[in-house]
Parts: structure tokens; C-alpha cells; sequence
């Protein structure tokens, strides 16, 4: 693997280099041409742009890579995709670091993590999702009294034209568990 | 012509109004639809967030039911996020074999098996190449002249796959709008993103893009989409969007079967223009106007 350079956050175990390595692979040829950063249009939200965030994690910076929000700001429009001259998958690379941070349960992502993780889980119980269910785990985790107050009005006009129904889902079928247990051991094992 | 009918979760709830529409208009230009039996949630955006099996095996699950009901009829699907993510399976397992395998391993918990022999179809590529002007033209009976509709793609019916659009600069609705005797508002937003999930995880974020899309519209009489999420994103934050950046930006937000089904003569409630959360009452009145 690639020698850790002066940068000062290079100091990372050898367990979480192997955490990288498979986005590392995916992103190995890109020539720094900065096509990705061009495209994006939520670079300037960004405090890494697209192509600073490939060269950090190609000199094995974790750190770096992993104190910054650029691949949360990802919002899976392909356009650097569509675009690179290399023909890198860079969307997908940019959710395997959220599939990494959400694993890592690192607490600086949690807003987001937290958001498609409850998500998954009322997928697991139902199958489908349930939104009420779901906004609701979520807010409880993030435990902020005035979060839910920015959806309020929105979900009272749902609930007014019958799209948000106010029932909590009470059946037991859980359709999809042995497809979650299944996936989730194959992917430990791999 | 018949499909199996994939609606995903969000046609189930905040976007009824797409599925409704959809139905009605396809019902009323002879096309059949078969939902799967027992279909499950793709994985939206969120399950390629947290573990990418689950990712691929969750839409894959709706492919190995559509072909166990039928192997050689194709999928419509109007979300353009659950179609993305069912044309993933198709394109990452056609030359991976041991990813075919690795699916099946999980699927086989459920007696279930991938052939990705069928193929995903995205609503307006339906409406756009199978069906077109043509077919919808001699049905309209309500022509909605002098209206200019933007039509907003969003990305992911267009990107990374291109198939039966530009991926760029899409023109496929254009046509579609001219047949309803609507103008088309020239405009080249209509590729860009929506900022999707940003809007419940980094409200600020979502906001300037949408506030970009819904300032280029001024001038327009509505935005039509083909996706849930876009959808709600340029529909429910009108207000907040506009304070961003000091505009009125209030405009009407229409699904494309909405406006199809509209100029078809259809009811306002048959395509469930009485659900969405912004349209105006011209759009009412139009739908509850005598046919010609």
C-alpha cells in the first residue's frame, strides 16, 4: 500500500487502512483532473472538493478523509461519474465512505448515519418503509427538541391530503429478516 | 403492451398522487400494468449508505418475484430512485457472475433466484420511445394552450445509464408536453439535481439547489417531474427556498402523467391533482374544465 507521506494524519492502524482499501481500488487511476469537483454540484458545501478527497485517500490519509463531510455531501447525481475521463464509479465510491462510516458508527457522521440507519431499520421490519415510524427513531437519537419542529408543517400538510397516515405500524410479519441476516453475515465474512 | 409494475414505497404514501396518475394515464392509453406480488422496498438512498449487498440484494428480490410471475415481461417503474437502483442489479450482475452468485446466495433464503434476463424501464421512457406524441396527441381532448411548462428530469432516469435520454442537456418530455398543447419553458435546469436526501440531513444544502432550480422557473406555469423525491423537494420547501435568497418562488409542481392525464380529458381526482402540495387553482380549474 501506499507509504504514509508527512501529512500529519497519517497515522492510522492496520485494520482501518483495510477499510479504505476497497474505495482506494475503485479510484486508483484517477489523474487528479479535477472533472469530479466541476461537475459536483454540492462542491460548494464542501470543505474537501471531490478530487482533494480522492488524493488524500490515495497517499492513505484516514484522518483526513474521515474529518471531512464531503462524501455525506454526495447526493448521487452521477454527473463526475458520467463525466470522468478515467470511467471511475466515483458515486459509488462515494457511498462506500458513507457504508464505512456508518459501520464505524463515527460520531462526527451520526446526523446522517443516524437518518439512513433508521431508515434500513423500518425497511427490515416492514419491508416497506413506514415514515412516521421511521422520523420518529430518528429524531429520538438525535435528541434535538427542534428538529422536529422543521417538519411539522410539512407533516401536517401530508396528513391533511392523506399521504403521511398517523398509524403506528403494529403487525409482526417482518418480511425481510432472513435477506438482512443473510447479507449481513456474507458481508462480515468477506 | 404490458409490464410488471414496480411503485416502490413512496408511491405508496407522500407520492400516491404519481402513482394515481400514472395508472390512470397508462389505463387510458391502453397499456397494462401488473404490480408485483409482494414487492419490497428498493433500498432508496439508504441502503447503499450503510452496506452495499444489501443494496444490490433488495431490488434484486423485485426482479427474482417479477421473473417468477413473468420472465419475459419488462418493469415500469415511475421512481427514479427505485429504477436506478433495479437497473443497477441488471448492469453489475450481466458480466459478474460471482456477484450473480453472491445475490442468489442471499435471495436463496427466500427460495428466490436472479435470472436478470427482463429489462428496467423508467415511466417517461415508456411514455417517451413506446408510446410518444403519437399515441398521446389524438387523446387529448383538453389542450392546455398557453401554459409553459419546464420539465425538471432530475438525475438518476438519466445518470449514470444513459439510455433513452441525453444524459446532459434530456429533451425526451418536450415532445410529450407539445402534445398537450402546452408550450415547453426553454430552460436548461432540467438535469440538475435536487439535492435528494440533503433536505432532511443538511436542510441548508438542499435548499440553495432547490432555490437554483425554482428561480431558473420564473416565468414558467409549472415545473412537471418524474421522480417522488424531486417531487416533494421542489414542491414542499417553496417558502424556505424563497427566504434563502429573498424571491417569491411559489410555482406549480405537477407529476407528467398529472399533466398528461390532464389534457386526456381525465378528472382532477383520477390523476390526484387534489393531493399535491403545490398547484394552483388554474391548474384546478383546467382539470375540472368541459372537455372539447
Amino acid at each position: 500500500m501506499n507509504a504514509p507521506t508527512g501529512h500529519p494524519a497519517t497515522t492510522a492502524s492496520p485494520q482501518a487502512v483495510d477499510e479504505l482499501e476497497p474505495v482506494r481500488e475503485m479510484i486508483r487511476s484517477c489523474i487528479q483532473c479535477g472533472t469530479c469537483t466541476g461537475s459536483c454540484p454540492n462542491a460548494f458545501a464542501m470543505d474537501l472538493t471531490p478530487r482533494q478527497l480522492w488524493q488524500h485517500l490515495l497517499l492513505g490519509r484516514r484522518e483526513a478523509v474521515f474529518h471531512s463531510r464531503t462524501f455525506t455531501l454526495c447526493s448521487a447525481c452521477y454527473f463526475c461519474t458520467l463525466r470522468c475521463p478515467r470511467g471511475l464509479h466515483l458515486t459509488e465510491a462515494m457511498h462506500t465512505l458513507k457504508q464505512a462510516a456508518a459501520r464505524e458508527r463515527l460520531t462526527r457522521y451520526r446526523p446522517v448515519t443516524a437518518f439512513f440507519r433508521h431508515f434500513m431499520e423500518s425497511v427490515r421490519r416492514h419491508g416497506r418503509v413506514n415514515e412516521l415510524e421511521f422520523m420518529t427513531l430518528y429524531f429520538a437519537e438525535m435528541k434535538n427538541p427542534l428538529l422536529p419542529l422543521r417538519y411539522s408543517g410539512l407533516g401536517m400538510r401530508l396528513v391533511a391530503r392523506g399521504k403521511l397516515p398517523l398509524r403506528w405500524p403494529l403487525h409482526r410479519k417482518r418480511p425481510l429478516e432472513a435477506l438482512f441476516r443473510k447479507a449481513a453475515e456474507l458481508e462480515e465474512g468477506r | 403492451m404490458k409490464y410488471h409494475y414496480y411503485p416502490g414505497c413512496s408511491l405508496e404514501g407522500t407520492a400516491l398522487e404519481y402513482d394515481r396518475s400514472t395508472r390512470a394515464v397508462l389505463a387510458a392509453l391502453g397499456v397494462e400494468l401488473a404490480e408485483i406480488e409482494d414487492w419490497t422496498c428498493c433500498g432508496a438512498s439508504a441502503a447503499e449508505a450503510t452496506s452495499g449487498l444489501l443494496a444490490l440484494v433488495l431490488p434484486a428480490r423485485n426482479l427474482a418475484l417479477a421473473e417468477r410471475q413473468d420472465a419475459l415481461m419488462d418493469v415500469l417503474v415511475p421512481c427514479s430512485a427505485c429504477y436506478l437502483n433495479l437497473r443497477t442489479v441488471l448492469e453489475k450482475t450481466r458480466l459478474d457472475s460471482a456477484l450473480t452468485a453472491r445475490i442468489n446466495a442471499v435471495l436463496s433464503e427466500e427460495q428466490l433466484h436472479l435470472l436478470g434476463r427482463l429489462q428496467v424501464r423508467h415511466l417517461l421512457d415508456v411514455l417517451a420511445v413506446n408510446l410518444g406524441p403519437e399515441a398521446i396527441g389524438p387523446k387529448v381532448v383538453r389542450p392546455l394552450t398557453g401554459l409553459r411548462i419546464a420539465p425538471y428530469y432530475g438525475c438518476q432516469c438519466l445518470r449514470p445509464y444513459a439510455g433513452f435520454d441525453d444524459p446532459e442537456l434530456p429533451v425526451s418530455m418536450e415532445p410529450l408536453i407539445r402534445a398537450t398543447g402546452a408550450e415547453v419553458f426553454p430552460w436548461t435546469m432540467g438535469g440538475r439535481c435536487c439535492g435528494a436526501s440533503h433536505m432532511s440531513t443538511q436542510r441548508e444544502v438542499g435548499l440553495a439547489l432547490v432555490a437554483g432550480i425554482l428561480e431558473a422557473a420564473c416565468g414558467a406555469d409549472a415545473i412537471v417531474t418524474v421522480c417522488p423525491m424531486c417531487q416533494m423537494n421542489l414542491e414542499a420547501f417553496q417558502g424556505p427556498a424563497g427566504r434563502a435568497v429573498d424571491k417569491d418562488l411559489h410555482i406549480s409542481i405537477l407529476y407528467l402523467p398529472q399533466l398528461i392525464g390532464t389534457a386526456m380529458g381525465l378528472a382532477a381526482e383520477e390523476v390526484g391533482l387534489t393531493c399535491n402540495l403545490a398547484v394552483s387553482g388554474e391548474w384546478e380549474s383546467r382539470a375540472r374544465a368541459a372537455v372539447t
